[in-house]
């Protein structure tokens, strides 16, 4: 098995994909192509605990911690917006916490998909970022408790 | 269909001029805007209203003795004749000044509502209305003990008005009703509703919002306790609204909040308010945007809401048509009664999914619960995909919008 990518070489590769499409419709496609493709969460997972609530679309996600790196997993009711969230977990998953933490995630902005951040789709990347974050946090935070 | 000579002098492309929005390209395609139920854009000289103010005369209004404070309060007043004269409405000082209808309905609740009702009072509202005329209640009744009760909605969007007169009886105090539904574009038998509310001694509240613009209204002839409107969604500037309520109620109620403006007489013993509408309207009020509501409210009565009416149901039956025959498509309201609004959910796609996609190609729709969970509730669907219209939109834009739609459909599924 090849060596793990790092967070930054895996933007750099969908920024890449990115950069051969002239269209927003041939972004979207592409995002719509990831969503259907991203495997779905088990009903027991889709429960209010695991729901990251917006206005429009629902998202659940899970994570654990697999010997020392975050192991994501996630779904949505809406298929660009699980195109999305299967690119974040592209990039950050199965990496360390703390790298997680630092991830700049400035490939969002270089593929044109920005405005997905934006405050008030609080159902959008924002919301889905945070919560990553917010889980490799506590997993940083047991890591410490238990040295 | 043969058109008129009326609707001959509906000159489109002439209208669409007169709207410097219209002419931007949004995803790199011409803008597509059917989000009129939102909020419509403003024509220019809305705009030019509001540099006019800022530029040449603005000045804190009344009391002021100089030139600029006198030239504004001239412009502000003559916002509230216009007002009166748009609703007919019996006299000016009717006309409240507010920022909106949700204003427009909580000072109604925090001064009528919260000072008349008490336990075994009860309000009657409807399952179509905007969160902005059920939340305002809920807090009233829990403040009062009096109680809220809903008038069921049909499987077509209408109001299930054998309910309503189930529930309507001597213990019920206030009815509020939206007008036209900003979800399903319902038009509700109000003055049925009115009258009927009447007899029992209950007064009627009537949310605007979504009427004002399309419907010619007649608060006198509605005989509606109090009516709501937002400016902007007349062509007008964000920030404004109207509540109308009747003289002889306005007087009886306490003012909602309190400041400049409002008083007579302060003193530390005892304030006493100022007359109306100025009563309620405390502190320095939003007068640039109520300026402009004016320049609005000249240009919607010169285009001529009747023309305007004409050309929005055209729209509204082909989008209608046009939306049937895409394969999955299921239309959320049909009313006999509607104004502009297509409401649809297609099987299999989520509303936020098909926005995105209408956005890429410079088509702007809603998508969502539109703020009326309990009516998404009713037909059992997260939130619809809404395409609303004004008197800017074409044909042609309803081609792109379907043309969008079945591209994104394909996809999506």
């Amino acid at each position: 098995m090849s060596e793990l990518k790092s967070i930054a070489e895996t933007e750099d590769e969908i920024v890449e994909d990115f950069s051969l499409f002239d269209t927003w419709d041939e972004k979207y496609e592409y995002i719509i192509d990831m969503g259907k493709k991203l495997k779905p969460l088990e009903e027991q997972y889709k429960k209010e605990e695991n729901k990251i609530k917006g206005c429009q679309s629902t998202v659940w996600m899970i994570s654990e911690l697999k010997d020392g790196k975050v192991v994501y997993r996630a779904e949505s009711d809406a298929v660009i917006v699980k195109g999305l969230v299967s690119m974040l977990i592209r990039v950050l998953s199965g990496h360390a916490p703390q790298e997680i933490i630092d991830a700049k995630l400035d490939f969002i902005d270089k593929i044109g998909m920005k405005q997905h951040l934006a405050q008030t789709r609080s159902n959008g990347l924002l919301s889905m970022v945070k919560q990553m974050k917010l889980d490799a946090t506590v997993y940083l935070a047991q890591q410490a408790s238990k040295n | 269909m043969p058109n008129t000579g009326l609707y001959i002098a509906f000159d489109i492309e002439q209208i669409r001029s007169y709207f410097p929005v219209l002419n931007r390209k949004v995803k790199d395609k011409p803008l597509v805007y059917f989000d009129n139920a939102a909020t419509t854009q403003k024509p220019q000289v809305v705009i030019d209203a509001l540099v006019d103010y800022y530029s040449n005369y603005n000045a804190n209004i009344h009391r002021g003795i100089h030139s600029l404070a006198e030239e504004a309060t001239a412009a502000y007043e003559e916002t509230r004749d216009t007002v009166q004269r748009f609703i007919k409405a019996g006299h000016r000082e009717e006309i409240i000044f507010t920022r909106g209808v949700t204003e427009s309905i909580n000072l109604v609740a925090y001064t009528w509502a919260r000072t008349n009702l008490k336990a075994g009072d009860e309000i009657i509202i409807s399952g179509m209305e905007h969160h902005s005329n059920i939340v305002p209640w809920q807090l009233i009744t829990e403040m009062t003990g009096a109680k809220l009760n809903v008038i069921p909605v049909d499987d077509h969007g209408e109001l299930m008005m054998e309910e309503f007169y189930k529930l309507l009886t001597e213990k019920v105090k206030l009815v509020s009703v939206v007008h036209a539904s900003n979800s399903l574009g319902t038009i509700n038998p109000v003055k049925e509703i009115i009258d009927a509310a009447h007899k029992v001694g209950a007064i009627v509240l009537i949310d605007g919002a979504q009427s004002t613009v399309h419907l010619d209204i007649d608060v006198q002839e509605l005989d509606c306790d109090f009516f709501a409107i937002s400016s902007h969604k007349v062509y007008g500037p964000t920030g404004i609204g109207v509540l109308y309520g009747k003289k002889e109620i306005l007087e009886a109620m306490p003012p909602f909040m309190g400041g400049g403006e409002m008083i007579k007489d302060v003193t530390f013993e005892k304030t006493t308010w100022n007359e109306l509408p100025y009563k309620f309207e405390a502190g320095t009020p939003n007068i640039a945007d109520t300026v402009a509501l004016k320049a609005a409210i000249d240009f919607v009565e010169r285009i001529g809401k009747k023309q305007v009416r004409r050309h929005e149901e055209e729209l509204l039956q082909y989008a209608t048509e046009q939306l049937e025959s895409i394969d999955g498509i299921r239309m959320i309201g049909k009313a006999k009664q509607k104004v502009s609004v297509a409401s649809f959910v297609v099987d299999g796609v989520h509303p936020q999914d098909l926005g995105i996609m209408l956005d890429n190609q410079g088509v702007a729709v809603r998508t969502g619960h539109h703020c009326t969970q309990p009516l998404m509730n009713r037909f059992g669907i997260p939130g619809t995909t809404r395409a609303s219209f004004a008197m800017y939109n074409t044909k042609d834009e309803i081609d792109v919008m379907i043309a969008g739609l079945n591209k994104a459909i394909k996809l999506l599924r």
